[in-house]
């Protein structure tokens, strides 16, 4: 466990009415958005802040400010009191920040423990092994199993996100900074976080949760507080939160998050199936291997209009299937058939052609390219096609043109199609892609983990857009590790376990359960 | 036919593959420093050209074998400080700033041997060299094997130095860092402009130390254009080195081991055009490059400036 010994002293010796760190004022501006206007954020002993707000609304723009990655326009910020400068990353260390950011900040190439290793003074020695004895410890108590000496690159996204947070526990020595720490994790994972976060704020920790799960947040947070638009539309003190019920709070949360009077979109529902019981299959997998045995032996069948879920604990070959299906991936063995056609050995480019489209959970890594503008990484698997391309130029005005329609149908929130990609927020990025996917004429959409990242609204408009799809007859793959999203959506639920389909089960009543024995490798 | 097997043969082959590879293996080993946290460092063939002059006239200068050392290694970091400044903290587009410090280096040193030598031509005397007790006592081969200056054992033992700093030396992750994933090393906080400055200048000494060799030992005197793409070559090596010092040693040999050979079969008799000749280690490289080039899984962030926040 991380010991008090920074510079910081506890806000709890000088009794709890002093924060651990105040941000007053706090104004941040980016070319044409104004990610921070006016904001003040208090972190105090021993409470869990949860930090909310729709894609785009400025929060991880506000945690960059408090961890040293970028300095505010105008605003302050007291530690204990006393008003002090986060210059840099190593500032907000020194001060005893340690942080999780929303995207991966682990070197791809350096082993697990290297990684955790990592901003030790250059002249001590390594450490290694007083390193893996903090690792096996942390590692206890997060509930995360990793192989010390993989490299990082090489783990599932979420298991990278385990090494995250015991990176900024490493680091953290009395405030925690958590940008969407649950994003990837498994319900359990989630829950052995919740524990985590509790055990730290009774020692004394401040701690930062952002969330766009409205459960984490009743469950796990002590005060709330929602950024709209880069404003702090209102904050929830833990004596009112407590007073609350669930369904009072989350409204609350939802009214001060949306505006008055919006529904709460997370509210279980389940969709009709679109399925054409006479249409002949549209894609027939036939004992597919690939990944060196990630995947082994998988067949099914989908036709056009149905959604197939696939359930499973993330990192048993979900990525690796819809990558060979995608054609990123080459088939060891079995056969793909997509509209009666054999596709096994079709590349990337052909089968985008046809109609098979990837939305990659890698949203940064390999589904865009940061530097380049959103409308250049809207046609970005269509380069060299019309009407974007004609005689080998490119044709800026109908990129431009078709971004632009994309940005206002998929509520993109940017200043303009021209800005490069990354300076989105993470939410919107997502959105970015989900209207590449799903423009043009796509017949089988092949989504992994479509709304992590997304706001409750947006989680709404995507999951409402992959039914639509459907309705229009489309057939989906939706790869997820949330149950209420499968549940909501599938017509079938196919469980991956080991790499193989565990089982294939009807959506219906009893459909929850039967999942959760497949999940764990119960027949 | 015989001849090639004499003994002056294997001796002038050995000796000369030695003096062949030793520039190439201290510029090689900078070079991979440098490319570790992600900067390619162009400027290397001016580094070491500075390196040879300034060596050479402070040896000649004082007579001091170590001081002329010294001299190369300081001035391939003065050099390296300018590539540092301009590629790092600016920082500016790595490979415009490598190319414009080499061409302007080689037109400065050109300019200073003209002003201070180009009359009297002055030559050094014959550097210390120092036999190992023992292995150079070896019949045929010893003798010109294991005597050998000081600066070619200092650079065989960079070697297991360099691959030690690699492996197990938070300097050696700090580099593996920078140049895989600059913001990670950043916002664990380390400064990414500190680690890559300190690459590019170990870099600048070691070409430095590469190109005095050259002119003191190889040599024992300054020509202009004296490193004749010795740099680039190095270069070359680091990329295919794949960040293992053992590799750059290889790389080092096996180019030496193509420049000597054509001199020893000059020696042995048979006539070869100089041409030929000349491009044999070239050759050798572009070789290597269509071989094993596309396998050489460089640093991701390699040649990128990196800035903070920004996304
Ligand atoms: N480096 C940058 N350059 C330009 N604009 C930026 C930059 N960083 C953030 N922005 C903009 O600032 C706004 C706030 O972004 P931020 O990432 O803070 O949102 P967020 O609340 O974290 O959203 P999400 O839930 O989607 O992660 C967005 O409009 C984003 O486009
Ligand atoms: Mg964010």
């Amino acid at each position: 466990m991380p010991e008090g010994t920074g510079a910081a002293t506890t806000g709890a010796d000088r009794g709890l009415d002093v924060p651990l760190v105040r941000l007053s004022g706090i104004t941040k501006r980016f070319p044409g958005v104004l990610a921070n206007d006016e904001v003040s954020f208090d972190i105090r002993p021993g409470e869990v802040h949860a930090l909310l707000g729709e894609n785009g609304a400025g929060k991880s723009t506000l945690i960059a400010i408090l961890s040293g990655v970028l300095q505010p326009d105008s605003g302050r910020i007291e530690v204990n009191g006393r008003p002090v400068r986060i210059a840099s990353p190593r500032d907000a260390i020194r001060l005893g920040i340690g942080t999780v950011y929303q995207h991966s900040t682990l070197v791809p190439t350096l082993s697990v423990v290297q990684n955790l290793m990592l901003g030790q003074r250059w002249w001590r020695p390594l450490g290694r092994a007083a390193a893996l004895a903090r690792l096996a410890e942390l590692s206890a108590l997060l509930g995360v199993r990793v192989d010390p000496d993989a490299t990082a690159g090489s783990l599932s996204l979420g298991q990278q996100q385990q090494v995250e947070i015991v990176k900024a526990l490493w680091r953290g020595e009395r405030v925690l900074v958590l940008d969407e720490p649950t994003s990837m994790l498994t319900p359990q994972g989630v829950e052995e976080l919740g524990q985590v976060m509790a055990r730290l704020a009774a020692r004394g920790f401040g701690i930062v949760f952002v969330s766009h799960k409205l459960q984490e947040v009743l469950a796990f947070g002590h005060r709330v507080t929602v950024l709209k638009l880069g404003r702090k539309a209102g904050e929830i003190p833990p004596a009112r939160l407590s007073a609350l019920s669930p369904a009072e709070a989350t409204a609350e949360i939802l009214d001060l998050m949306f505006g008055r009077g919006a529904a709460d979109p997370e509210a279980p529902r389940r969709r009709a199936s679109t399925i054409r019981a006479d249409d002949a299959p549209l894609l027939e997998v036939e004992h597919l291997s690939a990944g060196e045995g990630a995947v082994q032996d998988v067949s099914f069948t989908l036709r056009p209009g149905e959604i197939l879920g696939i359930a499973g604990v993330d990192g048993n070959g979900q990525k690796q299937l819809a990558e060979a299906l995608a054609g990123q991936l080459r088939a060891e063995a079995g056969r793909i058939r997509f509209a009666g056609r054999d596709i096994t050995r079709l590349p990337v480019a052909r089968r985008h052609a046809l109609g098979l489209r990837y939305l990659t959970d890698d949203r940064l890594g390999e589904g865009t390219v940061g530097g380049f503008a959103i409308g250049t990484n809207l046609v970005m698997k269509r380069v060299g096609e019309p009407p974007f391309w004609a005689g080998g130029f490119e044709r800026p005005a109908r990129i431009a043109a078709h971004a632009r329609e994309l940005i206002g149908r998929y509520d993109v929130r940017t200043p303009g199609p021209e800005v490069p990609i990354a300076t989105l927020s993470g939410g919107n990025i997502q959105k970015a892609l989900f209207g590449r996917e799903l423009s043009g004429e796509p017949r089988l959409l092949l989504a992994n983990k479509p709304t992590y990242g997304l706001d409750v609204a947006n989680i709404r408009a995507a999951r409402d857009r992959i039914s639509a799809a459907a309705a229009a007859g489309v057939a989906c793959i939706l790869i997820s590790t949330e149950l209420d999203e499968l549940l909501e959506l599938s017509d079938r639920i196919a469980v991956m376990y080991r790499g193989r389909i565990a089982g294939i089960v009807g959506n219906g009543p009893d459909a929850e359960r039967a999942i959760g024995r497949l999940m764990v490798g119960g027949a | 036919m015989d001849a090639l097997f004499t003994n002056a043969f294997l001796v002038a082959f050995v000796s000369g593959t030695i003096a062949a590879s030793l520039p190439l293996l201290l510029a090689g080993l900078g070079e991979q420093m440098s490319e570790k946290a992600g900067v390619l460092n162009l400027g290397l063939e001016g580094m070491m050209l500075v390196g040879a002059f300034c060596g050479f006239a402070v040896a000649l200068e004082t007579g001091s074998f170590l001081l002329g050392f010294l001299a190369g290694a300081a001035g391939g970091m003065a050099v390296a400080a300018m590539m540092a400044a301009l590629c790092v903290a600016l920082p500016l587009n790595q490979i415009v700033v490598g190319i414009a410090l080499t061409l302007g280096m080689q037109g400065a040193t050109s300019l200073a041997h003209h002003v201070l030598y180009s009359r009297t031509f002055p030559r050094l005397p014959r550097q210390p060299e120092v036999a190992l007790p023992l292995l150079s006592q070896i019949p045929v081969l010893g003798p010109s094997l294991f005597t050998q200056n000081p600066v070619v054992y200092l650079a065989l033992l960079l070697v297991p130095a360099a691959a030690w700093l690699y492996r197990a030396t938070n300097i050696g992750l700090n580099l593996a860092a920078a140049g895989s994933k600059p913001a990670a090393l950043d916002l664990a906080g380390v400064s990414v402009t500190a680690t890559r400055a300190f690459a590019v200048l170990a870099t600048g000494a070691l070409g430095g130390l590469g190109g005095a060799y050259m002119a003191n030992i190889g040599a024992g005197l300054f020509v202009p254009f004296m490193t004749g793409g010795a740099g680039f070559m190095a270069i070359v090596i680091a990329m295919l080195a794949r960040g293992r010092p053992a590799w750059v040693l290889g790389g080092a040999l096996l180019v030496g081991f193509a420049t000597s050979i054509t001199t020893a079969l000059q020696v042995a008799g048979f006539n070869i055009p100089t041409d030929l000749v000349l491009m044999l280690p070239f050759g050798t490289i572009m070789l290597v490059l269509t071989l094993f080039g596309r396998r050489a899984g460089l640093p991701a962030a390699l040649g990128l400036p990196y800035h903070r926040g920004a996304r």
